[in-house]
């Protein structure tokens, strides 16, 4: 059975559902119990599991991420959560120096079980401290797992599979996603944490997105698709391992390829992605890949400099028309994505 | 436990890590054995002293300077040699080294080559244990260059908020790397600021294993009875070079006449001659051999032990 819910709901219902199933699954970090429950993902889990399972801590990321390391190592799984994922910056020697090296350097006797969701953000003057991805820092690294994942469905079933897997998972969640609303089914399903996924079909160009520019990606293929050019979007879902198959299988066929990141460019994923398919690819290319990513600044706080910062739907269309020779689409009819349709503030 | 039998359990783990680390300065030099060393030698009262408070069961972490707290805890050193060594054997297949121990099965968690990293995981570690409603002791070793770290502080306020029951031996050798304490502590007493969190806190001087031992279960009794970590801090003398199997008076930033002082009350000589009270010299010396015997099979079957295959490179990076 599925029912619509949103993708804040879907990450409630399957920390709920693994903590009732699991009595060594627990929820902490910064202002997890507070009267916000960042962001009501954790709504309901201190009422019903008891502050011993989901509590907020001092401010203290790198102490509090060795602690989620050693409560995994010694029979727990904990679920670590930061209302940014800039915030997890201070415990990046845990994460890289300890958690992502304990199996190894145990030679294989220790498994640690460990979610890590990140929370990244954009909008309404989150500015340079709120706003990051880091996906590529964090998959750079063997030994930790990195998931994305975009819609509903996915957030539940990826986060039932990362709080059931015996490995560290750094679980990214885009904030705008958390209103979205799509069928989840009841059941504590797993989705599998290795696998992309396409999440719109077309015959003339692939779009590999990440995180929130599957829903910009989407919308561009909507677009488009009225003038008859079929964009098929591949949400890559999981960073580390890396399903390059399915993103090769649909350039194999479409022979255009677009990588829209939601990080920036530079030595970023959207790299190895292109590089990744440029090994597959290369005779079968008709044009040379291209990527879009955040502009190579930090990101600011005002509105129409904001607005500069990231790429959407129309960037993504732009680039589709360039690589395929396409005049310009009006768009001055089309309806898009605002986040003060949302939110208006203030904080 | 009897007094006679404690004293020779003391004297056997202070023993046992002296001759170890003899072993290894005596084979260093032909660069079988590939891997840093961070010489326990001098601090063998700590080791032996906590790890003999402890039961099997309790779990410990430690730092790069761990072959003490392995050897008192596990008593092994088939696995610790062939790791020396960089052998399959090895605790972590050679891919560890002499700074990454661990032997999940005495409940030593992990070792760890950066300062301060185990201390929060001791502390999650604890919560675990109180979760599972276990029992167990976590006591976490640190040197005093640790506590120059944030995330010593982070740990030990987290634990004292979480009321954990976790043992912080502090290791106190008055150095981190090179540099002594007075030129990185901006403040008076440690131990006077750690009494200001809600934590149980011990004290000494002594190189005594024995006198270590009944600090450490007091200091243990007190976290059970008090329901909050307990912070134990032990002073020791660093016999060797920061890192390397040798002597470094030479070097300038210490004196030879300190380490003579320190000599005085060496822990393994101060223990052997406690024996004296219960044993013979002869019993002593058969005490001895028998580890002796220990350390040098595990050497020559490390040495005979075959390197990991080349595919073990690309094993245990996931479970």
């Amino acid at each position: 059975m599925s029912r619509l819910m949103s993708y804040r709901e879907a990450l409630n219902e399957a920390m709920a559902q693994e903590m009732r199933r699991d009595p060594r699954v627990f929820v902490y970090g910064i202002d997890v119990a507070d009267h916000k429950r960042t962001f009501m993902s954790s709504k309901g889990l201190v009422e019903e599991f008891g502050l011993d399972r989901c509590f907020s801590t001092p401010l203290a990321e790198d102490a509090m991420t060795g602690f989620g390391l050693g409560a995994a190592i010694a029979g727990m799984r904990p679920i670590h959560v930061h209302m940014r994922v800039d915030f997890l910056l201070l415990g990046l020697n845990q994460l890289v120096n300890m958690i992502a090296t304990q199996r190894y350097g145990s030679g294989g006797r220790f498994a640690v079980p460990m979610v890590i969701r990140a929370i990244i953000g954009r909008g309404w003057g989150q500015s340079f401290q709120h706003s990051k991805t880091l996906q590529s820092w964090f998959a750079h690294i063997p030994g930790l797992k990195v998931v994305m994942p975009s819609t509903p469905r996915d957030a539940k079933g990826m986060l039932v599979a990362a709080i059931r897997d015996d490995n560290p998972v750094i679980f990214i969640e885009h904030r705008w996603l958390y209103d979205v609303v799509g069928e989840v089914p009841e059941h504590s399903d797993e989705i599998r944490l290795d696998g992309a996924k396409v999440i719109h079909p077309g015959s003339d160009i692939t779009v590999v997105a990440t995180s929130w520019m599957n829903v910009e990606a989407v919308k561009a293929a909507e677009i488009l698709k009225k003038r008859g050019v079929g964009v098929e979007v591949v949400d890559v879902r999981s960073i580390s391992p890396f399903d390059c198959q399915t993103i090769i299988d649909s350039v194999q066929r479409t022979r255009h390829c677009i990588v829209a990141d939601n990080d920036w460019t530079h030595c970023g994923f959207s790299a190895e992605v292109a590089a990744t398919v440029y090994e597959a690819c290369m005779g079968q290319l008709r044009a040379p890949i291209r990527r879009i990513g955040f502009a190579p600044t930090p990101c600011p706080c005002a509105r129409p400099l904001e607005n500069e910062f990231y790429p959407n739907a129309v960037s993504i269309i732009r680039a589709v028309e360039a690589m395929l020779k396409l005049s310009e689409t009006d768009l001055s009819h089309e309806d898009f994505y605002s986040y003060e349709n949302k939110f208006k503030g203030p904080f | 436990m009897k007094e006679k039998e404690l004293n020779r359990y003391l004297y056997q783990k202070a023993y046992l890590i002296r001759r170890a680390e003899a072993a290894i300065r005596a084979d260093y030099a032909s660069d079988k054995m590939k891997t840093p060393m961070h010489m326990s030698t001098g601090g063998e009262a700590i080791a032996a002293g906590v790890c003999q408070a402890l039961r099997p069961q309790d779990q410990i972490l430690g730092t790069y300077r761990s072959h003490g707290i392995y050897l008192a805890k596990t008593s092994e050193t088939d696995a610790f040699f062939a790791e020396m060594y960089g052998k399959a054997t090895g605790v972590a297949k050679g891919k560890g080294g002499s700074m990454h121990l661990t032997a999940v099965d005495h409940g030593l968690i992990c070792t760890s080559a950066i300062v301060g990293t185990t201390i929060p995981v001791a502390v999650g570690a604890a919560y675990a244990n109180k979760m599972q409603k276990n029992g167990k002791v976590v006591a976490v070793f640190f040197g005093d260059g640790a506590v120059d770290e944030g995330v010593f502080w982070e740990s030990l306020n987290s634990a004292c908020v979480m009321k954990l029951p976790v043992l912080f031996v502090y290791e106190d050798n008055g150095l981190a790397v090179h540099v002594p304490a007075e030129q990185r502590h901006g403040y008076k007493s440690i131990i006077e600021i750690v009494r200001q969190f809600n934590c149980n806190v011990f004290s000494s001087e002594t190189t005594d294993p024995e006198a270590v031992y009944n600090l450490a279960l007091q200091a243990i009794g007190a976290m059970n009875k008090y329901q909050q970590p307990s912070f134990l801090r032990l002073a020791y003398y660093r016999y060797l070079e920061h890192v390397g199997t040798n002597e470094d008076f030479n070097s300038g930033y210490r004196d030879r006449a300190e380490f003579e002082r320190w000599r005085k009350a060496d822990p393994v000589e101060l223990q052997r001659k406690k024996l004296g009270k219960w044993f013979s010299e002869g019993e002593i010396t058969a005490i001895e051999r028998t580890i002796d015997e220990q350390v040098e099979g595990s050497i020559k079957r490390a040495d005979e032990a075959q390197f990991s295959q080349p595919q073990a490179l690309y094993e245990d990076v996931l479970a």
